[in-house]
């Protein structure tokens, strides 16, 4: 009985009610080659990644390197870890922040018209992300080497180190999506990032040694999962050493994504 | 895996959807039966539940009761399957400002699953069936309100879906932009889409529409084709402009005796409005007018407009701006 027209509803019966893992991954894919045009067209949003590390590096390392470690040349195996660390995961903030800004926007209501995977525009947009800490992950290396820093561990452990930084980046990126998802505002999921951040680096072994400070400080600085990170990037890069503090790195990270992914894709999906 | 072709003549089935925001009865209790192949329009002011009953039945929104059906697929159970049935036009385009327009159509090109060349192919298509081939590389910032329309239009028929919603497709265009809209939307229905559309215009319901919603305070309170609505209001007016205001007790008494109505005034036009049942009457109105010596500017008759439809249907005008007398009009005396 069926008169219509389109060629779509000739043959329902091959319409599917779910999306497999290969659409999932197939619009994820497309989801970052979005991010990366969006980059393309507006190169700016890659100065925290690009301009914040070089000064950031020569900034700490001229002014606490005297007081720290007797000399400049002296505190950049200390430091050069530290601040990688720091800035990197400083910078997954922004991941939060744009996708807020971006699910603001009009075209985020046609993705949620569209039959893709739920998950793609997020999942997307981290992805792409990991090529901002790629970027900063280089070039947080290539000042300290400028400055004179050559990494004993050798390149491959130095590599091995970047990635490490970049996944942990990543993972905690999913703790700013969330944020991102359920605040109202850009400005409010930066603000709440912040509060988290800026202790979180800080209160760590990132730039003076963790038996410099005062004794409780010491105890959160060491359970810190920051901590481990570098750690782990200084046994790295320092000594070429997979170490204790890598396990414990890897572990922390994955278990932020346990828990963050689902809890960001089930408010994606409510706000869908 | 779900069942295999629901042959259906209705696109749309909704039955008492609601929608609440916080205690505000956004959507109250809406039925819907757009058959497939039709133009179908929803139409009424700002804040009405225009907009969220479209959210509604394109799945963007849940409805928090009742039940919508899109080709026979529920909207809630079976949301991905409605997804690949319908193209949604938002009311501000929902495309990505960042993005050129061909990068915006290759996009959801390959969002929407095709392949390899294809996706550039498609957008090549569709830019030049929309007239934008020319600022198919240009920054979106600087397209026109028109032309970001049908940018985000042609990115809702990437797929060919068999329903298009359109959520007040001309609002902010200028008059040769909406009329270039109504062509396009024109032609998509010969293709044999289905389009449910709304609109604040009631001549846009009424020149596209096969039939029309009026919805207010999130319920409908009339459906029909336009037609049947403006003939549930009343017959066409008779409408008389003279030449010299103090003629219009005159007028009147004649208007009574000869037509046998009351009639209306708007004494600042010197104007006289009468309904009309025997059109055969007017005849002997005019000829007792001459009679009388009282002259007569101008005569016309008026179908009841969508507008009056609407006062007399929900109380209240649509807000939006009726036809105001010309102003040559309003001079010439």
């Amino acid at each position: 009985m069926s008169t219509v027209t389109p060629a779509l509803l000739n043959n329902t019966g091959s319409l599917r009610n779910y999306v497999g893992p290969r659409q999932i991954l197939e619009n994820t894919l497309t989801m970052a080659w979005r991010g990366l045009l969006k980059i393309k067209r507006t190169p700016e949003q890659l100065i925290d990644v690009t301009v914040q590390p070089i000064l950031f590096t020569l900034m700490f390392a001229y002014i606490f390197g005297g007081a720290i470690s007797g000399n400049v040349q002296q505190y950049l195996p200390l430091m050069i870890p530290g601040i990688l660390v720091q800035t990197v995961i400083t910078t997954s903030m922004v991941t939060g922040v744009q996708l807020r800004e971006d699910m603001d926007k009009g075209v985020f209501d046609r993705f949620k018209s569209l039959p893709i995977a739920r998950i793609a525009p997020l999942a997307g947009a981290l992805l792409t992300d990991t090529l901002r800490y790629a970027i900063a992950v280089t070039l947080t290396f290539a000042t300290g080497w400028v400055m004179g820093y050559h990494p004993a561990g050798g390149f491959g452990a130095v590599v091995l180190a970047g990635l490490l930084v970049i996944f942990c980046a990543w993972s905690v990126s999913w703790i700013w999506a969330f944020f991102g998802v359920i605040a109202r505002s850009a400005s409010s999921v930066q603000g709440m990032s912040m509060i988290i951040l800026f202790p979180l680096t800080f209160l760590s072994n990132a730039f003076v040694p963790a038996d410099s400070l005062p004794s409780w400080l010491r105890a959160f600085a060491n359970v810190n999962p920051v901590s481990h990170v570098v750690t782990a990037v200084r046994d790295l890069a320092n000594t070429g050493q997979i170490g204790m503090a890598a396990l414990w790195a890897v572990v922390g990270a994955v278990v932020i994504v346990a828990i963050f992914a689902p809890l960001t894709v089930r408010a994606y999906m409510r706000k869908a | 895996m779900v069942s295999t072709s629901r042959p259906t003549e209705l696109a749309i089935e909704a039955h008492g959807l609601v929608k609440l925001f916080g205690n505000n009865r956004a959507v109250d209790g809406v039925d819907l039966a757009v058959k497939t192949g039709t133009v179908y329009g929803v139409l009424g002011p700002n804040g009405a539940g225009k907009t969220t009953t479209i959210s509604m039945l394109a799945t963007l929104l849940r409805p928090d009761a009742g039940e919508a059906k899109i080709f026979g697929f529920d909207v809630r159970t079976e949301a991905q399957i409605v997804r690949q049935l319908i193209g949604v036009t938002g009311q501000y385009a929902s495309v990505d400002e960042n993005l050129s327009a061909t990068e915006n159509l290759v996009l959801f090109s390959k969002l929407l699953g095709l392949k390899g060349s294809a996706p550039k192919r498609k957008a090549a298509e569709l830019l030049e069936e929309f007239g934008l081939t020319e600022a198919a590389k240009r920054p979106l910032k600087n397209f026109s309100g028109g032309m970001r329309r049908r940018l985000d239009l042609a990115a809702s028929l990437i797929a060919q879906p068999p329903l298009i919603f359109l959520d007040e497709p001309t609002t902010g265009l200028d008059p040769r932009t909406r009329g270039q809209m109504w062509d396009t939307i024109r032609r998509l229905v010969a293709g044999g889409s289905t389009v449910l559309l709304t609109t604040q215009y009631l001549d846009e319901a009424d020149q596209l529409a096969d039939r029309v919603a009026v919805i207010d305070k999130g319920r409908v309170v009339a459906e029909g084709t336009s037609d049947e609505l403006k003939s549930s209001v009343g017959t066409a007016a008779l409408q008389l402009r003279l030449v010299n205001a103090a003629d219009i007790p005159a007028a009147r008494e004649l208007i009574r005796t000869t037509l046998g109505v009351e009639s209306a005034v708007s004494a600042e036009a010197a104007r006289l409005s009468a309904p009309m049942q025997h059109a055969e009457l007017v005849t002997d109105l005019l000829v007792a007018l001459r009679g009388d010596g009282i002259a007569v500017a101008e005569i016309s008759v008026q179908q009841p407009t969508l507008d009056e439809v609407f006062l007399a249907l929900t109380g209240h005008d649509t807000g939006a701006t009726t036809d105001a007398p010309t102003p040559e009009l309003e001079t010439a005396r």
